[in-house]
């Protein structure tokens, strides 16, 4: 350790161990634990109770509308999330900090409020949803209702993860590109996509992350009818109030293996940022 | 400086890049359509109400005591991840040592994993019969189906915020002056304290503020280990949904337009505070 540096704060031994043995503490404790007891807790019937729970025709049917959800969720935020970013980092134009600000805001809104404003729109004494209505649409309490709020709760997502590093990069090469006669889609695809595609790639991840594990803004709107719009984390939530704790933790564990995922392929995307 | 340098050459990009008006259009469009009419929707409808009948909701006793738990419990998470997340930070910052890369990992699973495991979880662990629900009997502690069950899934769910608003602060920190004031004789703790926290601050209040923010909002993982019993561990989400339930659309759009505006001020404080503390920071 002592290589010529000068001492900094913290530096000798016992602080040094008692703050990291504090931290492992406290992580392994608060973090660590609850994925142990939902290990624990799915498998409290051992593997044929857990493959059981699994194939549960009410859970496999959550399990379908969750992915049929998060497949349509991911493409539209994505598209919305390149344009967002490339219009913020490539222009300079009056009112693009307040139009950064906005992104923000799905992340500041409480689920449950969030259900609520679709709902009081779309619903049917909505403004828009009693219009609808004439026509016999019905947005919410239906799979469509459940893709919209998706969609307001995780558009932020690539946005915000292709922003800084889109920055950082400077128009630059892309400007040389146009320079050389390069079309949008060329530049896109050749210059842009290269340099951002692991910040796009996590964007994606987390973004499916959490279309596929809202549970607060899809509970107002869905009205978890059995088999119909009855997503995973509100079939998780059905099961633990019908005192089925072994199946709702069978369910739950699904969706701690997709947090799982995300923690890993983040790893991943830093290290590959790391040494580009 | 390389920020001026990329605003300049960007403000030049606009007459050479292309999909301007196409780029525009598109995020328009999609905030319009996806963030601001919903929202408008909401405080147009509360304002509809007129003020006696939106006070007459917002002052009934059970919503007043959920605002209050709320606020109350939102606060104790925060604080307790402000001093964690320190914590965390200056670990993963200053220290190398084995099992760091998954210490750091950890630190993102409550962002990852979705709200009501984490509330079923949470409730499992600390419920009289749980792993720790157990143990803190033994000593008195109820947790599970009290407030302190909701200041525990409130500081699950905002755990990343303090860290990961500290951690490039903490990596970037110039450390001259630490070095010169540990050379000088000064104790590990003045040090910290002196020199290391004023430039650690701006960052410690918008990861705390953020953190607020996300807890008085949070449903998933509260409902289940709160109890939600009215006036004592009735969180104001939970409370928007109760009078959704008994078709109160009125109600539930008063209350929520208030806790909207909270979350919007909130955002829009913490905004306006980092920029200031950027530029104290870096004396632009």
């Amino acid at each position: 350790m002592a290589t010529g540096r000068a001492r900094r704060v913290g530096d000798n031994t016992a602080t040094r161990r008692t703050l990291i043995a504090l931290a492992a503490l406290i992580t392994a404790l608060f973090l660590f634990m609850p994925l142990v007891v939902i290990i624990a807790e799915a498998f409290a019937a051992g593997w044929s109770g857990y493959i059981g729970n699994i194939l549960d025709d009410y859970t496999l049917d959550a399990i379908g509308l969750t992915l049929f959800v998060a497949l349509l969720t991911v493409p539209i935020t994505l598209v919305f999330g390149v344009f967002m970013a490339w219009l913020v980092t490539r222009f300079q134009f009056p009112g693009r900090k307040l139009l950064t600000a906005l992104i923000d805001i799905p992340f500041a809104v409480s689920p449950i409020v969030a259900g609520l404003l679709y709902l009081l729109l779309y619903g049917r004494n909505g403004w828009i949803g009693e219009w609808l209505g004439r026509y016999d649409i019905q947005l919410m309490f239906a799979w469509p209702g459940i893709v919209m709020v998706t969609i307001f709760v995780t558009c932020p997502f690539v946005a915000r993860e292709l922003i800084p590093v889109m920055q950082q990069q400077g128009s630059d090469e892309e400007e040389a590109g146009v320079v050389l006669g390069a079309s949008g889609w060329q530049l896109f695809r050749r210059v842009t996509f290269p340099n951002i595609r692991w910040a796009l790639l996590y964007g994606v991840i987390l973004t499916n992350a959490r279309a596929v594990g809202e549970f607060g803004a899809v509970s107002v709107v869905s009205g978890s009818i059995r088999g119909q719009t009855n997503t995973l984390p509100l079939q998780v939530e059905l099961l633990y109030q019908d005192a089925n704790v072994v199946g709702a933790f069978a369910a739950a564990s699904l969706l701690a293996g997709i947090a799982l995922i995300t923690l890993v392929a983040k790893s991943i995307v830093e290290w590959r940022q790391d040494r580009p | 400086m390389q920020a001026e340098a990329s605003s300049i050459s960007s403000s030049a990009a606009k007459r050479v890049l292309p999909g301007f008006g196409l780029s525009l259009g598109v995020s328009l469009f999609f905030l319009a359509l996806v963030v601001l009419l919903p929202i408008t929707g909401l405080f147009i409808r509360a304002a509809g109400m007129g003020w006696e009948a939106f006070w007459f909701v917002i002052s009934d006793p059970r919503v007043v005591a959920a605002f209050r738990v709320t606020v109350l419990t939102a606060l104790a998470a925060s604080l307790f991840n402000c001093v964690f997340g320190v914590l965390m930070a200056w670990v993963l910052v200053r220290y190398s040592f084995p099992g760091r890369r998954l210490l750091d990992a950890l630190m993102d699973l409550p962002f990852a994993l979705p709200t009501a495991v984490a509330g079923i979880t949470l409730a499992a662990l600390f419920a009289e019969n749980g792993w720790y629900g157990q143990a803190l009997a033994r000593v008195g502690i109820e947790v599970a189906y009290t407030p302190l069950g909701i200041i525990v899934a409130m500081a699950f769910t905002s755990v990343p915020f303090v860290v990961r608003t500290v951690q490039p602060v903490l990596e970037d920190l110039p450390g001259e002056d630490e070095e010169a004031a540990m050379s000088l004789g000064a104790s590990d703790l003045t040090v910290f304290r002196r020199i290391l926290l004023p430039g650690l601050w701006p960052a410690i209040v918008t990861g705390g503020g953020l953190s607020f923010a996300r807890s008085l909002g949070e449903y998933g993982a509260v409902i289940f280990i709160a109890g939600n019993s009215p006036y004592i561990s009735e969180v104001i989400s939970l409370m928007i949904l109760v009078r959704l339930e008994e078709y109160d659309f009125p109600a539930a759009s008063a209350i929520a337009a208030v806790v909207l505006s909270a979350s919007l001020l909130l955002l829009l404080a913490i905004s306006v505070w980092q920029e200031r503390s950027v530029k104290r920071l870096h004396g632009a």
